[in-house]
Formats: structure tokens, sequence, C-alpha cells
């Protein structure tokens, strides 16, 4: 999850001249930061591989990818870790990746077999707001009411594009009658995940868009229960997060050794309280206290991978029609 | 300005090195344009999008330019007739907001009259509906707060101008305020304003960050955001170049027009003269004016005045990291200076030695090319030779000092002409060529200016926000990149203490290079 983006003194200051072998992950932002899964990942992974693991955190996840086409086969690094599934077919059209063998009995919700991206977490967005307010129970609903909520873009976020699949999945054909109604709610619209966390925490909206699990953070981290995940009948859409391996890695070894890594207990214990999603494979100890008072909702929706490209530009344009009036 | 009949040899100035400063402008945003050109894919071309893009930029420069002018005709009128306790501190003080890093503006304005800001609390109080600040109004209102003052200055500059003989004339034959409005102000109005509002047009065309925090979405969303959106999100080349190219079509020529209109921007000194004035005695005139500089010292300070408050809240629990962004920060403000001071000086011998402004309009190139577009041209240029992460504050660098030029020649080029009409022939009868020409006659005499443009640039650079947000990398991160994150990550706290230390550092570089430029100088 976008929590936390930040970048660490202690990631600068990591020994480039060394002659452990280094390892270069491209990931978002608030997976590097100090309170983010990053130094925990590391600490881990580097006592067992006896390497150097750089992460390096590189905007919101959707940006990443315009990131590596731009480095293009140059780039430094060796894996990518932050795409989700509405991004693998657009990743994989790039021919920057390469297949991995790497498996584990995930406890997805939906069968996973991609031969080149391995889950490491998971989530369902969701609206998130204060206790206080009553909130909608789906789309039409809060497209009717006068709450105010903030959204991300599409273009630049995984969660902005997750809303447009999600109420394409939902709606399919009548989805830009639901932008036309929610037009008048939306605030604004943020270029990421945290600009857009940030204004609802400042009171600028009444929801925003966010994750069910979002509200682990504030009672965990802050002992806070003021905030919930409005659950809509029409079902949630799940973000699935990936990690793989680029094709011009010059350590496809190390790459592989941490793709099984990210899937194993060590790493998947970590990232709950660090990155505030669910784990792909559930922990031998369960999930941390606080999960179990969540939202789950009780319906999912997915669009399968490949499938997402041409519905993406479709929802675009409805949404960029709708928001543009 | 008296005329110069003698001719002067632009060779004693600095032709050479002129030429050659304005050649490495040029080459550095042609080179990246052709770079950006050179990987796109053919065909894409504008969408509906990008064109609404395209209307809402103009429109919304527009209404900036409009409002921000009109609102400091009145102020800088009273300013220029009113005399009284702090009246210096405020002029300084109007300053202020132009050199203020936008996303500390940003939060001060989200502060003040965002959706639970202090304006919108107090209007629910009193039973009235809300403001928003998202969307056209957002921008436009921030828009207004950074260059109103801007507008003011300018204006206040043209009060100066007037001869107060004319006042004490005006006051002998009696003339009522408005007819001495009309007889001795106006006039100096229509000149001074149509370069006050081709000013701040061309800089509201190319807003970039107010519109990525306050724009909302697709409604509003100018030129420069569209770039940044075909770069980073859908790797659009071909529709970054294009974009890249209409916006430096569109802001270069409006900044050409400009050209002919802007008038020099002057340093502080002077601005503090206050003439008397016989017809602005009566009461309601004295009341009129207060009011009008009351509500302008409000519009302007409180929002200023919320980012301290909340950023001595916040100063405690502020990451160190933040220090360390503080200190890159620092040295790529300093950096910036040199490289401009670097291309701005020599720039300006030329156009001196020159009859036509054409070099300078090089420098407003600048000011109208895509810092995001330079930036992505030179990591595609770099690329196959390096690794571009390296080059990520070398180019700010460049970047940040280019966007300054064309605000330093024109601070520099008129008294540079100045100088060089009084004393030139002087010194070619002395021999004085070259360096020694810079050293004995041209810096000691210009220190004021550089003083400024060096403040001025530092600022800027201080709080920029553009190439960065391109190249961000853990390692190498700047203090408004760093505030960026936090307010991202939920340390709404430790960014508004690292805004308070970014509000300092801007306000203290500029602080102590405008002091230096002009310490025991003469005025």
């Amino acid at each position: 999850m976008k929590y936390l983006t930040f970048a660490t003194a202690t990631l600068a200051a990591t020994a480039a001249w060394a002659e452990t072998p280094e390892l270069i992950v491209y990931t978002y932002d608030s997976f590097t930061s100090d309170w983010g899964p990053g130094p925990a990942i590391e600490k881990s992974f580097e006592e067992a591989c006896a390497c150097d693991l750089k992460l390096v955190g590189l905007g919101d996840g959707a940006a990443l990818l315009a990131r590596l086409k731009l480095e293009g086969a140059r780039s430094d690094a060796d894996v990518v870790m932050g795409l989700d599934t509405s991004l693998i077919a657009a990743a994989k059209e790039t021919g920057l990746f390469t297949e991995t063998a790497v498996n584990a009995e995930y406890t997805l919700p939906v069968e996973w077999n991609d031969t080149v991206f391995a889950p490491y977490d998971w989530g369902y967005f969701a609206f998130v707001h204060n206790k206080d307010l009553t909130p909608p129970a789906n789309f039409k609903a809060l497209g009717d009411s006068d709450l105010k909520i903030v959204i991300q873009d599409p273009r630049s976020s995984t969660p902005g594009l997750g809303l447009l699949m999600w109420v394409k999945a939902a709606y399919g054909d009548e989805a830009p009658a639901i932008w036309d109604a929610l037009a008048d709610n939306v605030v604004t619209v943020t270029k990421g995940w945290s600009e857009a966390y940030g204004l609802f925490l400042e009171g600028e909206a009444d929801m925003v868009l966010s994750y069910t699990t979002s509200p682990a953070y504030h009672l965990i981290a802050e002992e806070d229960d003021s905030k919930a995940a409005a659950e809509f009948d029409e079902g949630h859409y799940m973000q699935i997060e990936v990690v793989g391996t680029l094709a011009g890695s010059d350590q496809p070894e190390l790459a592989e050794k941490f793709l099984n890594f990210m899937v194993s207990d060590a790493a998947q214990a970590i990232l709950p309280t660090t990155n505030w999603m669910y784990p792909a494979v559930t922990p031998a100890a369960g999930l941390p206290e606080g999960f179990e008072t969540l939202t789950v909702p009780t319906k999912a929706l997915l669009t399968p991978a490949d499938e997402v490209p041409e519905i993406r530009e479709e929802a675009l344009a409805e949404w960029l029609k709708a928001l543009s009036r | 300005m008296a005329q110069s009949v003698v001719p002067i040899n632009p060779v004693i100035l600095s032709r050479k090195t002129g030429i050659s400063a304005a050649f490495l402008v040029l080459a550095l945003i042609l080179l990246a344009l052709i770079a950006v050109l050179s990987r796109a894919e053919a065909g894409t071309g504008l969408g509906a999008g990008d064109w609404a893009a395209i209307r809402f930029t103009v429109t919304q420069a527009l209404c900036s330019a409009l409002l921000s002018v009109l609102f400091a005709v009145p102020v800088a009128r009273a300013l220029a007739r009113r005399r009284f306790a702090g009246r210096v501190a405020l002029v300084t003080l109007l300053g202020a907001p132009f050199i203020l890093p936008v996303i500390v503006a940003v939060l001060g304005l989200l502060t003040v009259f965002g959706r639970s800001g202090w304006l919108n609390v107090g209007l629910e109080f009193l039973g009235f509906p809300t403001v928003s600040i998202y969307g056209f109004h957002g921008v436009v209102l921030a828009h207004v707060f950074f260059n109103m003052p801007l507008a003011t200055r300018l204006l206040l500059q043209g009060w100066q101008t007037i001869p107060s003989e004319r006042f004490r004339l005006a006051a002998q034959l009696r003339l009522t305020p408005s007819s001495m409005f009309r007889a001795v102000e106006w006039p100096m109005l229509v000149q001074v304003i149509p370069g006050a509002l081709a000013l701040v047009f061309v800089i509201c065309l190319t807003s970039f960050a107010v519109a990525l925090t306050l724009g909302g979405g697709p409604r509003a969303t100018t030129i420069e955001l569209a770039i940044y959106q075909a770069f980073r999100f859908d790797f659009d080349l071909g529709r970054a170049a294009l974009l890249s190219v209409v916006q430096l079509v569109l802001a270069g020529s409006m900044a050409l027009i400009a050209l002919r209109f802007v008038p020099s921007i002057s340093v502080g000194g002077g601005l503090d003269r206050v003439m008397p004035r016989w017809d602005a005695r009566g009461g309601m005139q004295r009341l009129g004016d207060g009011f009008v500089i009351t509500v302008a010292a409000l519009f302007l300070l409180v929002p200023l005045a919320a980012v301290v408050l909340r950023g001595l809240m916040g100063l405690p629990s502020m990451p160190p990291t933040v220090y360390h962004a503080a200190g890159i920060s620092v040295i790529v403000a300093v950096a910036s200076i040199f490289v401009l001071l670097a291309l701005a000086l020599p720039m300006a011998g030329w156009i001196v030695g020159r009859r036509a402004g054409g070099v300078e309009a090089v420098g407003l190139l600048g000011l109208s090319a895509s810092p995001l577009m330079i930036g992505t041209g030179w990591f595609i240029v770099i690329n196959p030779y390096a690794d571009p992460f390296d080059f990520a504050l070398p180019v700010t660098v460049l970047v940040n000092a280019m966007m300054a030029l064309p605000f330093a020649l024109r601070i520099l080029v008129p008294p540079m002409r100045d100088t060089v009409q009084r004393y030139g022939r002087l010194s070619a009868m002395l021999g004085l060529r070259g360096w020694a020409l810079w050293r004995v006659l041209l810096l000691p005499r210009l220190r004021a200016q550089i003083g400024f443009s060096a403040g001025l640039t530092g600022a800027l650079s201080m709080g920029d926000l553009g190439v960065i947000a391109l190249f961000a990398d853990p390692e190498r991160v700047t203090l408004p990149l760093q505030m960026v994150r936090l307010m991202g990550a939920y340390r709404m706290d430790a960014a508004a203490g690292a805004a308070l230390l970014l509000l300092g550092l801007s306000l203290g570089i500029f602080w102590i290079c405008d002091k230096g430029g002009r310490w025991r100088a003469e005025a």
C-alpha cells in the first residue's frame, strides 16, 4: 500500500563499492520509507543472500512502468515490485520482463497462474471515511448524495485505475452514467494515492478512495478507531500487487531468490503492518490483531489481466469525458 | 535615460561569451526537444483532452492576469500615497509570495481557504455557503496570490516615476481625487499595466505545481501538467513532444509580445518614497486606502502566517532526512545562482551592446520551455552513455537557472545599459576591455541588481518542484520533493515543519543575496 512515501538516508548510505553482488529493485516510494516494509525486507533478505539489496522508490505504481519504458533495456533494475493486475498486460507488452518459476500456497481469493509475475500482497479498494458518517451503500447512492470524495488519476496511480475497472466491472455499459452522477461529488483528482489520502485526513473530503485495510493502519499504528471502509453492495474490486524480474538483469539468480523470498513467510509476515495490505500467503502466525475488525466485502470483483487494456481504453475515455465537463 | 551618441563597441563588453551563453541555452532546449521527438512514435496527435488543456491554460492565465492587475491597482495606489508604520516592511513582504515555494504557498492557501480551512469554518459558523478551492477557482486564486504582489510592485514602481511636481501642481489647481486620477495617474497606468498583464499572463501560462495540487483532474489541466501526464503516465512521448511544442510556441510568442511591454524590474530601493498628496487627505480617501491595504495584507499574510504557525508545531516531528534534503536543496540553489550569473551577465552584456533585444528573447525561452520536457530530453540523451540518475541534480540546476534567466535579464539590462552609456566613452579612452571592464566598471555598479537576481534565482530554485519530480530517486531528494513525500505519508506535521524550513531557506537565500548586493553600495 502507498503509505509513508518517504526516502531513507540509510539507503543513501549503502555501500556501492563492495564486492558483494547488488540487486536493484524498483518499487514505489512508500515501500522504501522508514516505516514502510523496505527496511525490514532489506535486512531480512540481506541476512540470507550475502548480497546488497538496493530498493529504489520511484513514485506510484503506474508511474513505475513509464519509468521502465523510458530506461528501456539499459535499466539497471533487476526486479520491479509494485505493479498490479491492471498493469500486467501493459508490462508484458514491453517485452522487458522474463518468466519466473516462483510458486507458493497463495491464499488469494482468486487462482494465480501467471508465469511472469508473482503476487506478494493484495487488498480490496474501498472508500474510507470517518465513523461518524453514514456511508452510501453503492456508487448510485454515492452519486445521488452530497458527499465529497477524493479520487486518484487512473493514468498515474494504481488505485485510480482500479476505480475505473471497479465501476466498469460493476456496471459495464452503464458506467458513463455512474461517472456523470459522481462528477459533482469529486472534490479533486490527485496524481497518486498519497496526496488523496493526505487531503482526506486534512478534512478536504468526506471519503477517499483507498483500501478496506486502511483503517487497520489507524487502529494498529495510531490506536485510532475512528476510520472505516464503506461496503458497497455491487462488490469491491481487488488489487493484487506483483513482483517480476527484468530480462536484462545481470543477477537473474539473485532476482529469482528475491521473488521466492517475497512469497516466503519471512517477508509475508512483515507486509500486513508495514504495507497495510493482506499478505499473498497468510503467515504461519496468522494475520495481526486488528485485521479481524476490517470490512470484508461479500463480493469480490476482478477483471482478468489480459482483458484490462481494452476495457481501460474505453473506461478512460468515458471517465475523461464525464470529468472534463 | 539620456540617449548616447557614442557608439558602444560590443566587443568591449562580452560579445563572444554572450553569444556562447545564448547558444548554450538554445542548445539545451533544442537538443532536449530533438531527443524527445526522436523517441516519439508518429501519429498520436492531440486528443480532445489536450485541446481542453490548451483552452484551460489560456483562460486561467487570462483570468489570473486580469484579476492580479485589477486588484494591484488600488493596492499600489494606496501604498503610493500613504505613509504608515510598517509600510516598508509591508512593501518588502509584497515580494515574498513571488519567491515563495509553490507547495508551501499551496499548504498555506489550503489551511485558509480549504474545505475545512479557516475561511470556510468561519462561513459555516455564520451560516453562509462554503467555497471550494479546487479546480478553476483554486488555480486562479493561487495565481493571484503569487502574482498580485508582483503586479503591485511593478505598478508601485510606476507611481514612483511620476514627478512630485505634478502632484503639487494638481494640488494648486485643487483637483479632486478622481480628476487627479484621470489627469496624472491614469496616463501612467496605461503605460505600465500592459507590461504587468503580459508578465503575469506568461508566468501563469506555464503553471505546473499549482495545477498539479489544486487542479482537480481533467477539468483543470494546464499544458505543462498534460506534458507531465503524457511523460509519466501514458509514456506517450509523441504527444508530450507535441504539447511541448504547443507550449513553446504559445508561451514563447506571448513572451515575445510581452517583451515590448514588460517594465524593467527594479530592486527594492526607491519604493519607500512617499510623496505628499494633498488630494488624498480626505477622510473617505484615508478610510478607503486603509481598507484596501488591510484586505491585501490579510490576503497575502494570513496564508503565510498559517504556514509559520503549523510549521512551528511540526518542527519537532521532522525526521532527519528532511535536513539531508534541505542540504541538497541549498547546494542546488547555490549552484543555480552561479550558473545563472555565468549565463545572464555575458548575455546582458551582449544585449546592451546591441540595438535590438533579440537575445533577450533567447532568455525568455527558458520561461516558455517545459522544464519537464528538458528533463526528459536530457534523460534520453544521457541514458545510452551514463546513469541519468547521476545527472538529476546538474540538470535540475541548469533548468532552474534557465527559469530565472528572463527575470535576471529584465533586472540587469536597463541599469547596465545606463552604466555603459554613461561611462562607456571614458572606459574606452582608458582602454578598459574585457574582464577589466567588468571588474572596474560594471560589476561594482550593478551589485544591487546582481544580488537581487541571484536572490531571486536562489529562492526560485530552492522551491522548485519540476525536473526533480521526474528524476526522483531516494538518494537525491530536494526539500520540496521531501515535503511532498511527507504530505503523502500521513506526516502532515512533519510536512508543515518542512514547509517552514523551506520558507525560511527560500527567504533566507533571497535576503542574503539581496542584502549582500546592496551592502555598503551607494544608492
